[in-house]
């Protein structure tokens, strides 16, 4: 047997519990109030279009992309615009938010095609892509929420030469990827062929990891028939789904410390945002919508739900059939990388892939201890750093010497924080670090 | 308020604690503790016994009485220290020697520089050279093995180790191929299995190497450690062999006599005081071997690898200094 390709250096293998993996994709009931936070992408929130009292069509433009790295944003319904003002994120702050009153019947905005037909044919040239993703408010669905049309516009001097597609799903217990793969497979390799079109790259590769084999075989099948797409299973490893990991894992290549991966001719994509470009360009549908996985240990029905961005994460929990007793965390994402929430209130966004449920007992950290120097945490930095000494120099105050200890190279997977044995919490402080060296390099432009 | 517990990633935690980590090296312990009481019977027990019920009680009274501190005796850090202190003795010393080690080990070794994790020398090997220094009669005079349900030798019988034979042998004058003639030196076989005279731990090769190899599978230890220590001493042992082997006995000789793999498995991998990164492991290692070798044959001490290890835990914040991971991103890409 051939070894599996993956990444070299660091790296975790924890429980995988893809509980929800054979749970098909269903369309949730839509809620009463949908909260639509104006801060969904990475970089600058969008700038609000309407006012209390406007009706919103499904697909209409509500808030314009406002600045280099930011995003359109669409009305997930049909209904009248509450109010717009403060909501509980999932990053537990208020930050304004549009409210809209939804009603029953939808209304799509004109232009919109809804039907479930392929489209396969490939019409649009490479500066009517790249405009109609922007247009459609398209940004990076594993997570990051960077504006997809922005990673498109190569810079003066550099050249594309791969598109990786990250199908990994490293994250335990997320499987909306991997639904999505299984279920919408030809939407994603269209839309791959559109990203590889306004990138200009003869060659795609799609990093799945083999614990789907499903999603391996029937994309292999299908890629079949496109050219410059293949399909490459991978080891399974946390973080796999990183990018720079994903891409030393496909193509062997180690962007640069503090580079993008454009440094090595590469783009990275995920599955979904694949699925997002080819409704926008073949369908002219902007991103309102996305697969979101509901699990954990103590859920009665795991699931995978397509729903309208701005539903609150209640409705999620009742439709896998209620929040368990004891449960203790709530999670938005997976486990190594997901934010804790506070309220249930907090609407699903774009970049939400996942709600996990814990249960009380696995909601708490261990009793830290002291640090034995067994180096497992260097061992497991997917980076090659040093986290526990990060970690004290971040706790110290030493900022100036995190920095040149290459802090901001952290990708903050928390592969050091679930290997320590002294139950140390290595990630906060790497994070608080961060933070601070971040307002230093800042600071001194 | 929120009823739910809010934290920041990652959620899961792997399985490693370190309680988990210090009974893996207890168990890892076990084929060589049950080697040692083959050969000296009810006094390794002793031995044994009394080491870790006195590391664990002067950590408690440590913790409780002088720290004024949480009590963690129960992590298994105190019982390591005391089993690998049971383990650099001679199984008939006295006990009270061996309570003062116990004292030495956890006392200076460990609690002085803030306990568990904080100690730059292994403890162990402080308590050891303590005892080596102070009462140097007690501690150099081993009990010749008396194997188990095996007749005819009194209990009282002791001699001296290859290592302390070979040393007293050259001194003489005589030539490695005397020296090994000698009806005390133990065969070569002995050597392997641990059928001569030693400290309670350095006996069986093979059961150390059993016990190390369990470490490594279980991601306790690194095998470059070990690994670059015995192979330091192989080959550096092996260039005197082959230039004089009149003078320098052949190699072989010195990776399955005395503590070198008692100290090169058990003693120099200790995560406090050995550094964090693989190509520091390699340095320290090399470090050790070199160190050893150049006790055993030029030295005052027929044994060096308990100084050799000191030595270098000394030099590991320097090499944890110097000796960093690889980068992701910092080496130059091949297109």
């Amino acid at each position: 047997m051939i070894a599996l390709k993956t990444f070299k250096k660091g790296g975790v293998h924890p429980e995988e519990n893809k509980i929800s993996a054979h749970a098909p994709i269903q369309k949730l009931p839509f809620p009463k109030q949908a909260i639509v936070p104006l801060g969904q992408n990475l970089g600058a929130p969008s700038k609000p279009l309407v006012k209390r009292g406007d009706e919103v069509k499904t697909g209409q433009l509500i808030a314009k992309a406002e600045g280099f790295i930011a995003a359109n944003l669409h009305s997930p319904f049909t209904g009248k615009v509450l109010k717009v003002d403060d909501a509980i994120d999932s990053s537990g702050y208020r930050r304004p938010a549009i409210y809209i009153d939804v009603q029953e019947d939808e209304k799509w905005e004109e232009g919109i095609d809804t039907s479930e037909a392929v489209v396969r044919e490939i019409k649009a040239d490479k500066q009517t892509i790249i405009d109609q993703i922007k247009q459609c408010g398209i940004v990076g669905l594993g997570g990051a929420t960077f504006p997809t049309h922005v990673k498109l516009m190569i810079p003066d001097g550099k050249k594309a030469e791969y598109l990786i597609i990250n199908g990994v799903e490293c994250e335990p217990y997320l499987t909306s990827d991997h639904r999505l793969m299984l279920e919408k497979g030809e939407e994603m390799l269209i839309g791959i062929k559109i990203l590889m079109k306004a990138l200009e790259v003869e060659k795609a590769i799609v990093g799945i990891e083999n614990n789907k084999p499903d999603a391996i075989n029937h994309l292999t099948e299908l890629a079949k028939q496109y050219v410059g797409i293949s399909i490459q299973p991978l080891k399974v490893k946390y973080p796999q789904g990183g990018e720079k990991q994903l891409i030393k894992a496909t193509v062997n290549r180690e962007v640069p410390s503090g580079k993008l991966p454009i440094e090595v001719g590469c783009v990275v994509s995920n599955v979904g945002t694949a699925v997002a470009v080819y409704e926008a360009v073949q369908k002219n549908k902007p991103l309102i919508e996305r697969v979101v996985t509901v699990t954990g240990k103590a859920v009665k029905k795991p699931s995978n739900f397509m729903v309208r961005v701005g539903t609150p994460v209640q409705m999620l929990i009742d439709a896998a059939e209620g929040l368990p007793e004891n449960t203790g965390k709530i999670i938005n994402g997976g486990p190594m990388m997901g934010k804790a929430i506070t309220s249930l209130e907090v609407p699903i966004v774009k970049g939400s892939s996942g709600i996990l449920l814990m249960k009380n007992e696995e909601s708490k950290r261990g009793i830290p201890q002291t640090c034995i120097r067994c180096s497992k945490c260097t061992v497991a930095c997917p980076m090659g750093l040093e986290p526990f000494l990060l970690a004290k120099m971040a706790k110290l105050s030493l900022y100036e010497r995190a920095e040149s200890e290459k802090i901001m190279d952290c990708i903050e997977c928390g592969s050091c924080q679930f290997t320590c044995p002294s139950n140390l919490p290595l990630l906060d402080f790497l994070r608080l670090g961060k933070n601070k060296v971040g307002q230093l390099i800042r600071s001194r432009k | 308020m929120s009823q739910f517990t809010i934290s920041g990633s990652p959620h899961v935690h792997g399985e490693e604690s370190v309680k988990k980590i210090m009974y893996t090296v207890v168990l890892a312990l076990v084929p060589a503790i049950l080697v040692s009481t083959y050969f000296f019977g009810i006094d390794a027990v002793r031995v044994l016994l009394i080491a870790v019920i006195s590391c664990l009680f002067f950590e408690w009274v440590i913790q409780k009485y002088l720290i004024k501190g949480p009590v963690t005796i129960t992590d298994g850090s105190a019982v390591v220290a005391g089993l690998l202190l049971a383990f650099n003795v001679p199984a008939n010393l006295p006990w009270w020697i061996l309570v003062i080690g116990a004292l030495v080990t956890i006392g200076i070794g460990k609690m002085s520089f803030g306990g568990l994790g904080k100690n730059p020398f292994n403890p162990a090997l402080v308590g050891r050279v303590f005892m080596l220094i102070s009462f140097p009669v007690q501690m150099t005079s081993w009990p010749v093995p008396k194997p188990l349900f095996a007749a005819g030798l009194t209990d009282a019988i002791t001699g001296p180790t290859a290592l302390g034979l070979l040393k007293e042998g050259l001194d003489a004058g005589k030539s490695v191929e005397q020296i090994l003639a000698d009806p005390s030196m133990p065969a070569y076989l002995d050597r392997l299995t641990g059928n001569m005279s030693g400290s309670l731990g350095e006996m069986s090769a093979i059961a150390l190497i059993i016990g190390g190899l369990f470490m490594v599978w279980r991601k306790v230890i690194d095998w470059q450690v070990p690994f670059s220590i015995i192979l330091t001493v192989f080959v550096f042992a092996g260039i005197f062999h082959l230039i004089d082997p009149t003078f320098y006995i052949d190699p072989t000789f010195h990776l399955f006599t005395g503590g070198l793999m008692l100290g090169a498995i058990y003693m120099a991998t200790d995560m406090v005081s050995s550094p964090m990164n693989i190509s520091g492991k390699w340095v320290y290692g090399i470090g050790i071997g070199l160190i050893t070798i150049i006790i055993r044959m030029w030295g005052a001490y027929p044994e060096g690898i308990s100084f050799a290890i000191l030595i270098m835990n000394a030099f590991v914040p320097l090499i944890n200094n110097s000796f960093k991971p690889k980068r992701f991103g910092l080496v130059a890409n091949k297109k």
